[in-house]
């Protein structure tokens, strides 16, 4: 076993934080770039009904964990099994990109956001339920005669899409371009499109990024909102602890592509090694030893 | 006064056609940045399936108008059915496996296909004009007038309405799947971020598929109205119509589709004119000139987009 190996296996965990039912497990993930080693046998899982949040400083490969779990990389090693409350279980690394949506039900935004720009917002909450769509539509035809059965699968989709956009009070700009809205809302519109879709599990990249405080505020209101109401689970990653504490069940931290921690947020914010990592300290003054 | 508005029904009919394949080549260019060289022999291959169509139905010049139009409209679906899957063969054997290759790879491959297409017809169906009966005949006097060299009738002959109205149901009827279907929605979304998408769930590639499809089955619709509008055809037409349907799709601005309908509006109505006023050898420069102009002046075209640089 490497020293590095070593260092992963000697994080530490709360015992009490393990996932009973997890709706997300990831196993023994490596990622490696070439000669760089981006996620290094990351093990960790995400409750059901909770919200999971994966911390670390810049570069310590969140967002390429992110990326492994919504089918944008291959993973090099590892497993990453998504499990539905009804038992069925999904490898999402075997999986197509539009499979792990479709079948699989994980929705996932960006820290740049990724709109589609040239529609209008209502048009984007429409493309989240294409695949529901889609088959009302009897593959184009129903849609273009305009037939009872399409209206009415198209009416509930908009019912959909007003109920999320009256939540996030986007409801009177439904026919504006989607690039027209100010920044804020377009983040809050990138979440809600994901929600359209109806994931079981919602992983945000960032969602706080960019945010002023009341927006920051807005937007944890809406995420505890999801998790409470909407039978959707949440993996969110976040650069800043602070905004993080306050709506985290369960926290992993990461720094150069290893697990260094992971527990309730009272237990990560008080872990040494957090602190090491965050503010920059010598492991040995931390007092875990250990580290490489 | 009457000789203009003759050349100008004959430009809209003739621009009909051009705008019918223009389509094909803006669609594609829109949803995955390429030239479809091989579009305009999409269209020669729907001209020949309609004319075997047409001949297998074994239509005569006399049938009455019922079985005319009952006729028409099986060639039209057969022609539209046929080249669809040669749309679809062409895109998912040729382009989909060098879509993430270098950006020239899948426009090498579709000259190759064009050429491949054009020899496949030319081989199987011989490389002699093909000729078909007048089908359509007859039409409808608008203007009469006497002029020194003698009388000069306008004439609207049924074909050219028929290829009119043909366009125009055809352009509205796309024009709704684009606009209001889930399909056109997830085409125009694959347009903006392919990546996106994916993620929401869209099956991008056969998004891509039905896009060829549909711009094949668009170019054969304007394959048949070609053959009844000029009564022969052979294996390389689409060589020609392409590059004009070409031009028209980058007069109109690549990747708008309303563009797509004027440009071929505007190199037919050119042609025709030239032809009529100076001379008929110059029709072609003429149009390509024109082309030259305007995108000196408006280098994404017409009704085109400005490229908005992709982060």
């Amino acid at each position: 076993m490497s020293a590095r190996a070593q260092a992963a296996t000697a994080a530490r965990s709360e015992p009490a934080a393990l996932a009973a039912d997890p709706i997300l497990t990831v196993e023994h993930l490596t990622m490696r770039f070439g000669g760089l080693l981006a996620i290094d046998d990351l093990s960790f899982s995400a409750e059901r009904g909770q919200i999971t949040a994966v911390i670390g400083p810049n570069g310590a490969g969140k967002t390429t964990v992110f990326n492994c779990l919504t089918g944008f990389y291959k993973p090099t090693e590892g497993m990453i099994t998504m499990r539905h409350a009804d038992g069925a279980s999904f490898l999402l690394e075997r999986m197509d990109d539009f499979r792990i949506a479709r079948s699989a039900r994980v929705a996932r935004t960006f820290q740049n956001i990724r709109l589609f720009p040239g529609m209008t917002v209502l048009e984007n909450l429409l493309v989240a339920q294409h695949n529901t769509l889609m088959r009302a539509s009897g593959y184009t035809l129903a849609g273009i005669f305009g037939l009872a059965v399409y209206r009415k699968a198209e009416r509930k989709a908009v019912e959909r899409a007003r109920y999320w956009l009256d939540k996030t009070g986007l409801l009177e700009r439904a026919d504006d371009p989607a690039s027209d809205l100010p920044y804020g809302a377009q983040r809050r519109l990138e979440i809600i499109r994901a929600m359209c879709s109806q994931p079981l599990l919602l992983c945000l990249d960032e969602p706080a990024a960019g945010l002023n405080p009341a927006e920051s505020d807005e937007l944890n209101r809406l995420l505890r909102d999801i998790r409470d109401h909407h039978d959707t689970s949440l993996l969110l990653i976040e650069h800043d602890m602070s905004v993080v504490m306050g709506i985290s069940d369960f926290i992993v931290v990461l720094d150069y592509g290893e697990k260094i921690s992971s527990g309730s947020p009272h237990f990560v914010r008080n872990d040494p090694k957090v602190i090491a990592a965050y503010l920059g300290i010598d492991d040995e003054d931390a007092g875990t030893g250990g580290a490489p | 006064m009457e000789y203009f508005v003759q050349q100008l029904i004959n430009g809209l009919t003739l621009g009909s056609i051009y705008g019918l394949i223009a389509i094909g080549y803006t669609m594609v260019y829109g949803i995955i940045g390429m030239i479809n060289f091989a579009h305009g022999d999409i269209f020669m291959i729907g001209a020949f399936v309609a004319l075997i169509a047409l001949i297998a139905i074994g239509l005569t010049a006399g049938a009455g108008l019922v079985i005319v139009i009952l006729a028409l409209l099986l060639a039209l679906l057969i022609a539209m059915a046929l080249t669809a899957i040669y749309g679809w063969t062409v895109e998912r054997f040729a382009y989909r496996p060098l879509r993430t290759s270098f950006r020239l790879a899948p426009l090498i491959t579709a000259i190759g296909m064009s050429i491949v297409l054009q020899n496949f017809v030319q081989v199987t169906q011989g490389a002699r004009v093909k000729p078909l009966q007048p089908i359509v005949t007859g039409g409808y006097e608008i203007m009469r007038t006497t002029t020194e060299h003698g009388e000069f009738i306008v004439l609207v002959s049924n074909i050219q309405i028929l290829i009119i109205l043909t366009t125009v149901l055809l352009m509205a009827v796309f024009a709704l799947i684009i606009a209001r279907t889930p399909l056109g929605r997830a085409q125009r979304a694959c347009e903006q971020d392919r990546t996106m998408a994916a993620l929401l769930g869209i099956n991008v590639d056969r998004t891509i598929s039905l896009t060829f499809v549909i711009g094949a089955a668009l170019a054969s619709v304007a394959g048949l109205m070609y053959l009844l509008y000029y009564g022969v055809i052979d294996f390389f037409i689409g060589f020609v119509a392409g590059i004009k349907a070409f031009t028209a799709a980058v007069l109109g601005g690549i990747g708008s589709l309303p563009g797509a309908m004027l440009g071929g509006l505007i190199i037919g109505l050119i042609e025709t004119f030239w032809s009529a006023y100076f001379t008929i050898e110059y029709k072609d420069v003429a149009a390509f000139s024109i082309l030259v102009v305007v995108l000196i002046f408006m280098p994404s075209g017409l009704l085109g987009r400005p490229e908005v640089e992709k982060v």
